[in-house]
């Protein structure tokens, strides 16, 4: 079966609205990206340098960055070669192809590690004003709809109005949340909210944290000495730790990916706010060099505006016309 | 990482650039395709890259290499010298109303900074101009956001104003200016929520509440972190609301913020101050020439081009001494040796070494106020080249244009001419005794 054949029966055997919901928050990236495709195989029919670069700058426009964008484009060029392709339609779906395999090495990827049994704690980290909290906000609405019992950990004791930020979202949703004063240690907010975690009997711990900057040695080490404390209190925790990535964020999400990573072990991606222009392209790069998996996507300030993330979903949504064009070849 | 190879890159194609004389036609292609590569690295929108290159390859062919550098960091001389340009000048300044209060409106996209910055600005104020700025709670949307400002209102001990989060931002931001009269405050900063510049209701929300209170200052305030969509969200933010600044906030980060070139290019506002923290003191003016060699990533190879700049170059000064005598010197001229004199230190103090100076006619206003020198070099740039050359031609329409050009105003523009003329008086004075001072080996004009 080929590639767009199998895609779209995947993708039409998802439930519709979760499917449309996606399009819809990505229907501003897919309308400039795609019309700029068609655009890119209109203006050229054949497959010549001035075609490469213009696709070059189509996905540097993305955010995918220069240095793999241009490890795409040789790839891409090979293939050409070797195919013997020499119009762009016939490249076209080579490309798409390329970036979907590249999102989606396994099926695994967007899963979130739930325990079965036993409380499952996901830990929140990521740069500032990213959306977080809003995300915990979302997350636990999600869980709890599922008919699991949530929790939040007020992690954030120092920027102003986060213990609020976050009680309100507990309050909106209808979970509690574990806190201490402001300007207290994050580290002994985290082990009180997994000692009531523990004895509450709750299924999912969600644990925010302050926004910080990669570069900031001492407030990297405050991160991981929490981190330290889920580990020690509840072996195997946290069984996700989540670096938020806003998507009209730039070449410095690789910093952040590749710092974050080393300080607490990341082990997936929400990307926010795919709701604006912003295409989030970054993710590509980040999973072609750290491997590091997309897990949610956020597409609004709304409590429900929250999807797992499907790689093939995402390719679809970027080039659901070229797709749909090869479906009806 | 990523980058690193792409400096070291950089570095070996300069190196490998070899020879003296002028800069090539092939030495710029070859560096411009690492510049454009270590822009695009550094979030540059790739259309504002573009033109970019496009002006500096026009400027950089054809340069006459200083001795002490290599061509290809004489490209990156120009390179760098441009970007600065693009910058813009500095300018840290709010606007202060004819009649107060001022009234200062904050945008921006969501979790961008506006909130802290609102913080950040009210201590700014006070403590710099000692003003008593009246903080307003505009954002009803996200949760626990008056809460957020009130907080820091406290922090400050400064009032905050806020009518709870049931009320209109167009109805809080009107009552804001009526208590703020009432309460004589000079200053009323508004804090409004985070949006989407494509989110047409919200961004209506903002119109209107511009309608109401005629803001004196809008500023966009953008995290310094945003990649290629910057020029979407300040264009667009821009054009609906006629923004007249912008706040790089988080440039305490490991960001090369490439984005505030692109933000500058589509918005031609100018960035007037940094965020450089989270705390309430951590807002910094803005320094564009900073911020340039920040997005090339070139700190060392642009300290080597610095230090060859300070070494004078002897062909070079023997050039001017010629023009000097015969008075014909040019602001281009004038402005090459401005970073000489800025090396070497202060000008009337280097002046006040010379026998029998002080006692010449005009000298005091000759003076340079190391402050004034990237302004002066803001109006040079701006003159055309015919005018650099004979500045006779400046009338007051092409004043005016430079004025706008660079950032300064026309009595800078007068001022800085009305000297350039003085000097070159002064230099037909002096020629004579220059001579004989160097053969003493007493001192050294600066610009020589
Ligand atoms: N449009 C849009 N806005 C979002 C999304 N996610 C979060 N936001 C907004 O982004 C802003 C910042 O979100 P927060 O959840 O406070 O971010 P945070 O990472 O917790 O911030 P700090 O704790 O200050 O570091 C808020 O205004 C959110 O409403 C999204 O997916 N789309
Ligand atoms: N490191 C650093 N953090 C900053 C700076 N400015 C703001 N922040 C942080 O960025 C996050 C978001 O700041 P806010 O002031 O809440 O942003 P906002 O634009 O008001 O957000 P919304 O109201 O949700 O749109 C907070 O964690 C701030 O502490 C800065 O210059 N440096
Ligand atoms: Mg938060
Ligand atoms: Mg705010």
């Amino acid at each position: 079966m080929s590639f767009f054949k199998k895609l779209k029966e995947k993708i039409t055997k998802q439930t519709d609205t979760v499917t449309e919901k996606f399009k819809d928050g990505l229907s501003k990236t897919r309308d400039s990206f795609v019309g700029a495709m068609n655009d890119l195989v209109k203006n050229y029919r054949s497959v010549d340098e001035e075609f490469f670069e213009e696709l070059e700058e189509l996905l540097i426009s993305a955010d995918v960055g220069v240095v793999t964008v241009m490890e795409l484009i040789d790839e891409l060029k090979d293939v050409a070669r070797t195919r013997n392709i020499k119009s762009s339609e016939e490249l076209q779906p080579v490309i798409s192809e390329k970036l979907a395999e590249l999102l989606q090495k396994s099926e695994e990827d967007g899963k979130v590690n739930v325990q079965e049994s036993g409380m499952t704690v996901i830990l929140f980290v990521g740069v500032n004003g990213v959306g977080k909290t809003t995300t915990i906000g979302k997350l636990a609405n999600k869980f709890k709809q599922e008919g699991k019992s949530v929790l939040l950990a007020a992690g954030d004791t120092f920027r102003a109005g986060a213990i609020e930020q976050l009680e309100a979202w507990g309050e909106r949703v209808g979970v509690d949340v574990i806190k201490q004063q402001s300007g207290s240690d994050p580290a002994a907010v985290m082990f009180d909210a997994v000692q009531a975690a523990k004895s509450r009997g709750v299924d999912v711990l969600l644990c925010d944290t302050a926004g910080r900057l990669q570069n900031k040695v001492n407030l990297m080490n405050e991160l991981e000495k929490v981190k330290r404390v889920i580990e020690r209190e509840v072996p195997g925790a946290p069984h996700e730790v989540l670096l938020v990535l806003d998507a009209t964020t730039g070449q410095n999400a690789m910093n952040q990916a590749k710092t974050f990573g080393k300080a607490t072990d990341v082990s997936g991606i929400v990307l926010t706010k795919l709701d604006g222009t912003a295409k989030g392209g970054i993710v590509l790069a980040i999973r072609h060099e750290l491997d590091i998996p997309v897990k949610f996507v956020g597409l609004g300030e709304k409590v429900d505006d929250l999807q797992e993330f499907d790689a093939e979903q995402f390719v679809y949504g970027l080039f659901s016309e070229v797709l749909e064009e090869a479906e009806t070849e | 990482m990523a980058f690193e190879g792409l400096a070291e890159r950089l570095q070996s194609t300069l190196s490998k650039i070899k020879g003296k004389g002028k800069v090539t036609e092939a030495d710029v292609k070859t560096m411009m395709r690492e510049v454009r590569l270590a822009l695009l690295e550094a979030d540059v929108n790739f259309k504002v890259v573009k033109d970019f290159i496009a002006s500096v390859k026009e400027r950089a062919v054809g340069q006459e290499v200083l001795k002490s550098l290599t061509p290809g960091q004489q490209v990156i001389k120009v390179v760098n010298e441009e970007l600065t340009k693009l910058m813009g000048g500095e300018q840290s300044k709010i606007a202060v109303a004819k009649k107060p209060p001022t009234v200062v409106m904050m945008v921006g996209l969501q979790g961008a900074g506006k909130t802290t910055t609102t913080g950040k600005l009210a201590n700014h104020l006070r403590k710099s101009y000692n003003r008593k700025p009246l903080l307003v709670a505009a954002d009803i949307y996200r949760p626990a956001a008056i809460k957020q400002l009130e907080t820091l209102g406290s922090q400050l001990d400064m009032p905050v104003f806020s009518l709870g989060d049931q009320v209109s931002p167009v109805e809080i931001a009107k009552q804001a200016i009526e208590k703020a009269k009432e309460e004589h405050h000079d200053y009323v900063l508004v804090d409004t929520a985070g949006r989407l510049h494509i989110d047409e209701s919200l961004m209506g929300e903002l119109q209107q509440i511009k309608e109401a209170v005629n803001p004196d200052e809008i500023l966009l305030v953008v995290d310094a972190m945003t990649g290629q969509d910057a020029v979407n969200v300040a264009e667009s933010f821009n054009e609906q609301l006629d923004i007249t600044g912008v706040v790089l906030t988080k440039l305490d980060g490991d960001t090369r913020g490439g984005a505030a070139l692109s933000v500058k290019a589509v918005t031609n506002t100018p960035v007037k101050f940094a965020g450089m923290g989270e705390k309430l003191d951590a807002l910094e003016p803005f320094h564009p020439d900073r911020m340039a060699s920040r997005i090339l990533g070139m700190g060392d190879v642009l300290t080597l081009i610095e230090k060859a700049q300070t070494t004078v170059d002897e062909e070079k000064a023997r050039e001017l001494e010629k023009k000097m005598r015969t008075a014909d010197i040019t602001f281009d001229d004038f402005l090459e040796q401005l970073a000489q004199v800025r090396n070497m230190g202060p000008l009337d103090e280097l002046l006040g070494m010379m026998p029998g100076a002080n006692k010449m006619k005009g000298l005091k206003n000759v003076q340079v106020d190391e402050k004034q020198i990237g302004h002066i070099e803001a109006i040079v740039r701006s003159m055309t080249k015919a005018e650099k050359e004979n500045p006779t031609i400046l009338n007051a329409s092409r004043r005016k244009r430079i004025a706008k050009g660079s950032g300064t105003s026309i009595q800078e523009v007068n001022r800085l001419i009305k000297q350039f003329d003085e000097m070159k008086k002064m230099m037909k004075q002096m020629s004579g005794m220059t001579a004989k001072g160097k053969k003493k080996g007493k001192f050294k004009f600066p610009f020589m």
